[in-house]
């Protein structure tokens, strides 16, 4: 135990940059952990990692762990992320959304990068309301729930996310929670590994907001309802649908192959002749008429 | 295409090789009419070059491809016209603050709205401007003719790498779909400008460090810098600041980056301006018929020049004051209800009347609507 919780230092930027944003028991710190260590069991190279966020509470991640970090514009995270990743295309890359972020205001990027299935990693940590702003209710915010712009109860009803990535082409998706956080580490390694567009939904709690809201109870409250009503995928087949009313399932729920853009991209270029060394080989472009002088 | 060889290019196409010639290697866009024509040409090109393009779901996530690319590492560029360009204005808001080299090409439609896809129209002068919150001093060119929409998209680049800014380069639907010959230079004669890097060890360097020139150097990704990058208010470091100290440092440097180096960064044409009277200030494709009115008044023995700007913003300010030394009038020929007018207004000698004439209906302006209202003044 005192092994693994001093590894994550080397990915921290050091006392500078503490005490965090985040509210005392905020699942996002618990997040973090996971992701730094999940970084370490891999061993991946600081240098070698692109870090990129939008606005939100989660969006102030990036501002402690030691890669290159990228705070962006509100929603834009996977479409820097994008940019950054297909001009470096042998960058590790990763985008960390909250659920407003990633899915309301981010929601295109979101949903496009999926299709293209670029390869990086989004963390989106979903507690269920808009946190920095004051709890207004959000994408993933349940449909009679209580958010600061849903006094009466939530009028709409929330994405389900992992329907949402599978079906915008992902090939990679998992969910856990913050109590599960040894097996949210590993998700996370697993979706690192993964060549494509992976996608981690981390359900965490915002016991500040949406708890309070909703009368759900403290941090240790709502962390503690997480443990009781997770469900591991691999479990749920054996449960019949009423067993799983108002169940989290949590686990590997989707993992396949499908062409890489960035691979795609490259060997197009390849395939043009579009490198340095061989360009001596490119095929002559097509180009407008010459003027005869 | 070949250099040293003349083409008769589009105003787009000549962007697109002059994106090519400036090296830009990697280019984000979607579709937008009047200036698809330079995604179209780049998406076949950049692949051959070794560059890279992609064509995102909007505008913007194009703005914020080509800020994430450049600040990886790459020479990056995108093309857009009213609706996408007003769609990009947050992150190009966020490129300010970061000081991220980036190049954004406008080519100008009528508006606002959806306006004239089809038609021209200068009237994104003061959005390219203003167009995002906050106080930053952008640069703006403002090509004229088919080669300069070559050589503007070159010097774009290399502003934007000299001074880690995003440079608007503004076209319009006019000079984007007109063809004229060009020739097309050979790489030697062009100079391209590469970003500063840091030379320090990486625990010292600082990505916004405060310098003479306020140009701090730039590392890519992967290149054993590691720092972070925010739009948040930030110190030397990058980290957030709420320190007012700070806070200064880092607007004045946004600031004098920009206006201490204005006299670099302006340039500027004149034409007959030693005898005259009357000044014909115009820019953009609008010059082009100002030239044209200009040699006509001329022939009619009526004592006028021309003063066009490249550079918009910031504006040659000491040129024009020079040119209207001598003059008691000044007639600002703009595609719009009058926008730069309001510049030439605060610059001008207060013993020259500054007036306009505008055209705004879609189509363009005839020299002679130019030398009627010179005749009008005489
Ligand atoms: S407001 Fe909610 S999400 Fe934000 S830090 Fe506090 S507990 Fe966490």
């Amino acid at each position: 135990m005192a092994v693994a919780s001093t590894i994550i230092y080397d990915y921290l930027r050091g006392k500078k940059k503490f005490p965090h944003v985040w509210c005392p028991g905020c699942g996002i710190g618990i997040t973090m952990g996971a992701l730094l260590r999940a970084f370490a069991d891999l061993e991946i190279d600081k240098n070698d990692v692109v870090m990129v966020s939008g606005i939100g509470c989660t969006g102030r991640m990036p501002v402690y762990c030691d890669f290159h970090t990228l705070h962006t514009t509100h929603g834009r995270a996977i479409a820097f992320a994008t940019g950054a990743k297909i001009a470096k295309p042998n960058m590790k890359v990763i985008a960390v959304c909250g659920d407003g972020d990633g899915l309301a205001i981010g929601g295109n990027h979101f949903i496009h990068a999926a299709r293209r299935n670029i390869d990086m990693t989004v963390v989106l940590v979903n507690n269920k309301i808009y946190g920095m702003t004051g709890g207004q209710y959000s994408p993933t915010t349940p449909h009679t729930k209580l958010g600061s712009t849903a006094p009466h109860g939530n009028v709409e009803h929330p994405f389900d996310v992992y329907e949402l990535t599978k079906g915008a082409g992902a090939t990679y998706f998992a969910r856990g929670t913050v109590y599960h956080a040894t097996l949210l580490q590993s998700l996370m390694k697993k979706a690192l590994s993964k060549k494509g567009f992976s996608v981690v939904e981390v359900m965490s709690n915002c016991h500040t907001l949406y708890g309070r809201l909703n009368r759900e109870g403290s941090a240790v409250k709502m962390i503690e309802w997480m443990k009781e009503n997770a469900v591991n995928i691999k479990a749920a087949s054996r449960k019949t649908p009423e067993e799983l009313e108002g169940k989290v399932l949590i686990g590997e729920m989707l993992d396949i192959e499908r062409p890489e853009y960035c691979e795609q991209y490259e060997a197009l270029i390849d395939q043009l002749g579009g490198r340095p060394k061989d360009k001596p080989e490119a095929e002559e472009s097509p180009e407008p008429e010459e003027i005869k002088k | 295409m070949t250099e040293n060889r003349s083409y008769l290019l589009q105003g787009n196409q000549a962007c697109a090789y002059g994106a090519l010639a400036g090296g830009v290697d990697f280019f984000a866009g979607y579709p937008i009419t009047p200036s698809t024509e330079i995604a179209e040409i780049l998406a076949s090109e950049l692949p051959r070059q070794g560059g890279r393009f992609i064509q995102m779901e909007d505008e913007i996530g194009s703005i914020a491809a080509i800020i994430g690319a450049s600040i990886a590492g790459a020479k990056s560029m995108t093309a857009t016209s009213g609706p996408g360009f007003s769609l990009m204005q947050e992150s190009m808001g966020y490129a300010y603050m970061a000081e991220v080299p980036c190049v954004v090409v406008d080519v100008q439609r009528g508006g606002p709205s959806t306006g004239l896809p089809t038609k021209v129209s200068q009237a994104d002068t003061m959005q390219a401007k203003w167009g995002t919150h906050g106080d930053y001093y952008p640069i703006v060119l403002a090509a004229a003719s088919i080669s300069e929409c070559f050589h503007m998209t070159v010097r774009a680049v290399n502003l934007s790498e000299k001074f880690r800014s995003p440079v608007v380069l503004l076209l319009d639907e006019v000079l984007g779909h007109m063809r004229e010959r060009i020739t097309i230079p050979d790489k030697s004669e062009l100079e391209l400008v590469e970003r500063r890097k840091p030379t320090v060890p990486p625990e010292w360097f600082k990505p916004f460090e405060l310098t003479p020139t306020h140009i701090s150097p730039m590392a890519g990704y992967g290149e054993g810098y590691r720092f972070h990058c925010t739009g948040l208010t930030h110190d030397s470091s990058g980290f957030p600041t709420s320190d007012p100290a700070e806070i200064k440092d880092k607007l004045d440097k946004l600031k004098l980056k920009i206006t201490q180096n204005s006299d670099e960064i302006c340039t500027y044409k004149q034409e007959h301006i030693d005898d005259c009277h009357i000044v014909v200030i115009a820019y953009g494709v609008a010059a082009r018929v100002a030239q044209q009115a200009v040699r006509i008044a001329r022939h009619k023995r009526f004592k006028v020049g021309l003063f066009q700007p490249d550079t918009i913003w910031p504006f040659p300010e000491k040129a024009l004051r020079k040119a209207l030394e001598n003059a008691d009038l000044a007639i600002v020929a703009e595609l719009n209800q009058g926008q730069l007018i309001n510049e030439v207004k605060r610059i001008a000698h207060s013993k020259v009347k500054v007036d306009g004439i505008f055209r705004y209906d879609g189509d363009i302006m005839t020299p002679h609507e130019i030398v009627k209202k010179i005749r009008e003044a005489n």
